[in-house]
């Protein structure tokens, strides 16, 4: 047992939940975009699975592991483009069409990869951090949170900056509007449907960023189902931090100390299946949720279709 | 209309061209159906055709087996049950405004309880109350399992499709655990339950190999949609789904009616999982999750939460899936071409509805 509170160990676990939490922390902010217009964006899983897709094969050709990041945000776009399509301008059920993405996509990249890698499963090389100074000679902390690829201090970079979008900005203000009553924006002289369009992208491309961290950073390789109900979770992070993109950050991490403890568990050798630690970071939100539960603020018009003068 | 059937006609409806308008519509309705799965099928076709696949041959495949072939008929139909009953959960749930999105977990809950408590009940009971007392136990499991969203819901307000999704994910863990840990056959090495012996499941239909849960299915969503449409409970959860305020001032005690709409629904889908066992598979193996309740959700949707347009979608979600799974082996293209065919048909069908809808309304104005 010494061995499992070692300062190598311990390192290593936050390292991993810290990778793990990236790809929530993304699809949780952008879903959390999303449904602040009042969409209700169910098809999160398919555009993390587009951007994994894609970003994987775009760092495989390329050798770059940014070009694949943007060809994962791409990928993303591409099914929040559907989706913005069907759901926000002709206002088809939102719920449906996400769980059809979501279905379509799982099976589309399952599809090509079977065609495209399935003989070969090649991986791409560990990605390269970027060693912060100072910060990542501290014993313990340090090599867990300093020493990440530059994309993951984006990730935490852009939280703050999401934070400042929502209560600093007329976008901000417009989008919680789009969400809470679209009406009186429109009466305002804001498009609507322009507003929600630019949120579903906007989560499209964060989720799709996610997708490919996890494949490109997180696990190196494409795998059908890889993502495994991320955008699920996503939602789940989104619903919870009411709104805050700081309470993403921590929701985010939590999940991530589970999913990295369940590595780490198999790794230390431990006779537990994994389920069980996999059901942890659920058991404490339904507790939290049960403690704590009150009216969850949601927007008023989430998941209803804007017409204009439709009652 | 000639002479002598326009009285008649007009005896029985007040309107005498009532009769040709409905069968104009039904007509259309069918119309507005095949076209778009027609459309789907095109662009599936394409995808194949990209991948190398002669998209004619695994249609026709998907058609023989699915459809046409007295044996994958038969599969097709036994796929039904379990769609069945988790499609009548959804519908309850959902006309009464409720985002039940925990099906998954509450079926493999039942079908694991099912699994679990079948093959010790047939040895000290006679056979078909051992598979009541089953279908029962995995019941109450699900509406054990739905009771924290539900109270949550009804007393603190707490989003319901949250925590149905967490519950989901923790019942298909809950329920691997079990599988793994408690209710392990000793007798084998894979990690599965103890098996139901062959005789001891279900009936089969007469000389088929159609399970009889078919029958229990086909008989759960029509009593659903009878009692939805036709009685005042039903009235009653359609008020609260249309607007729970409403329901409120209307004197209905909100928070009651919504643990009995978390119960039925999650008591329905876990007589699903029951239904897959005890009918069908015998036993759950570890990680076993077939993931049905994702791909009913949009099926009900299309089909308007209403009972018999539903028993059509589930039909054609079992054609699709039965035969795409043969199809998909004599033509070596992975299964998951099936989601991609199935994600295509519903975007295809939801497009079309708003086609046909924008068409009625530009008529009447």
């Amino acid at each position: 047992m010494t061995g499992l509170f070692s300062e190598v160990f311990l390192s290593a676990l936050l390292f991993g939940a810290v990778t793990a939490a990236i790809p929530l922390l993304l699809a949780g902010l952008g879903e959390q975009m999303s449904e602040k217009a009042g969409v209700l964006n169910i098809g999160i899983e398919g555009m993390m699975l587009a951007g994994a897709y894609l970003g994987f094969v775009g760092s495989f050709y390329s050798g770059s592991l940014w070009l694949g990041f943007l060809t994962g945000a791409a990928g993303g776009v591409a099914v929040a483009l559907i989706m913005a399509l069907l759901c926000v301008r002709i206002g088809l059920n939102q719920i449906v069409i996400g769980i059809a993405l979501t279905l379509g996509l799982e099976g589309l990249t399952a599809l090509l990869h079977h065609f495209q890698f399935s003989r070969s499963y090649p991986r791409l090389p560990a990605a390269d951090a970027t060693v912060i100074p100072l910060l990542s000679d501290i014993p313990v902390i340090g090599p867990a949170f300093f020493k990440h690829h530059l994309i993951v201090y984006l990730a935490v970079a852009l939280v703050f900056a999401m934070s400042y979008l929502y209560r600093r900005t007329q976008l901000g203000l417009n989008l919680q509007a789009a969400g809470d009553k679209p009406a009186a924006l429109d009466v305002a002289g804001i498009d609507v449907v322009r507003t929600r369009t630019i949120a579903v992208l906007t989560t499209g491309a964060l989720a799709g960023l996610g997708g490919a961290y996890l494949a490109n950073v997180g696990a190196g390789l494409f795998i059908p189902f890889i993502t495994n109900g991320a955008g699920f979770l996503g939602i789940v992070l989104a619903m919870l931090a009411r709104g805050r993109p700081v309470w993403v950050l921590f929701g985010a991490l939590l999940f991530g100390v589970c999913l990295s403890l369940t590595t780490a568990m198999q790794v230390a050798g431990i006779n537990i299946p994994t389920d069980v630690i996999q059901m942890l970071p659920f058991l404490a939100v339904m507790i939290m949720l049960v403690l704590f539960g009150r009216r969850a603020s949601l927007p008023a018009a989430l998941g209803i279709p804007y017409e204009r003068g439709a009652r | 209309m000639s002479i002598d059937t326009a009285p008649t006609a007009s005896a029985t409806a007040l309107d005498p061209t009532s009769g040709a308008a409905t069968r104009r519509d039904i007509l259309r309705r069918l119309l507005m159906t095949l076209g778009p799965i027609l459309v789907a099928l095109v662009i599936a076709g394409c995808i194949l055709l990209a991948v190398g696949v002669d998209p004619l041959a695994y249609y026709g495949y998907v058609l023989e087996k699915g459809l046409f072939s007295p044996l994958g008929i038969q599969q097709t139909l036994t796929r039904m049950a379990p769609l069945l009953f988790l499609a009548a959960g959804l519908i309850v749930a959902f006309r009464a405004g409720m985002w039940n999105l925990g099906g998954d977990g509450q079926f493999l809950l039942g079908a694991v309880t099912a699994a679990a408590s079948a093959p010790v009940l047939v040895q000290v009971m006679p056979g078909w109350l051992a598979l009541i007392c089953s279908f029962l136990i995995a019941m109450v499991v699900a509406m054990i399992w739905s009771l924290v969203p539900a109270l949550l819901r009804a007393y603190q307000g707490v989003n319901e499709i949250i925590t149905t999704l967490m519950m989901t994910f923790l019942g298909t863990s809950l329920a691997n655990v079990l599988v793994k840990l408690v209710f392990r056959d000793p007798g084998t090495t894979v990690p599965q339950t103890r098996t139901l012996p062959v005789d001891e499941r279900l009936p089969r239909l007469f000389d088929t190999t159609i399970t009889s849960g078919l029958l229990l299915g086909l008989a759960a969503i029509i009593i659903v949609h009878l009692v939805m449409t036709r009685t005042a409970f039903g009235l009653k959860l359609r008020i609260v789904g249309a607007n729970p305020r409403a329901a409120v001032h209307a004197g209905l005690g909100v928070p009651g009616l919504t643990i009995a709409v978390f119960a039925i629904s999650a008591g329905l889908a876990g007589l699903a999982g029951a239904v897959d066992i005890i009918g069908v598979q015998g036993n759950v193996r570890a990680d076993w999750n077939p993931a049905y309740g994702l791909a009913v959700i949009p099926a009900v949707f299309l089909a308007r939460m209403n009972g018999f347009a539903a028993i059509g979608f589930v039909f054609l979600l079992s054609v699709l899936s039965i035969g795409g799974e043969s199809a998909a082996r004599r033509l070596g293209v992975p299964n998951h071409f099936t989601l991609v065919l199935v994600s295509i048909v519903l975007i295809v069908l939801a497009l079309a509805e708003y086609v046909d809808h924008r068409y009625n309304q530009s008529r009447k104005a």
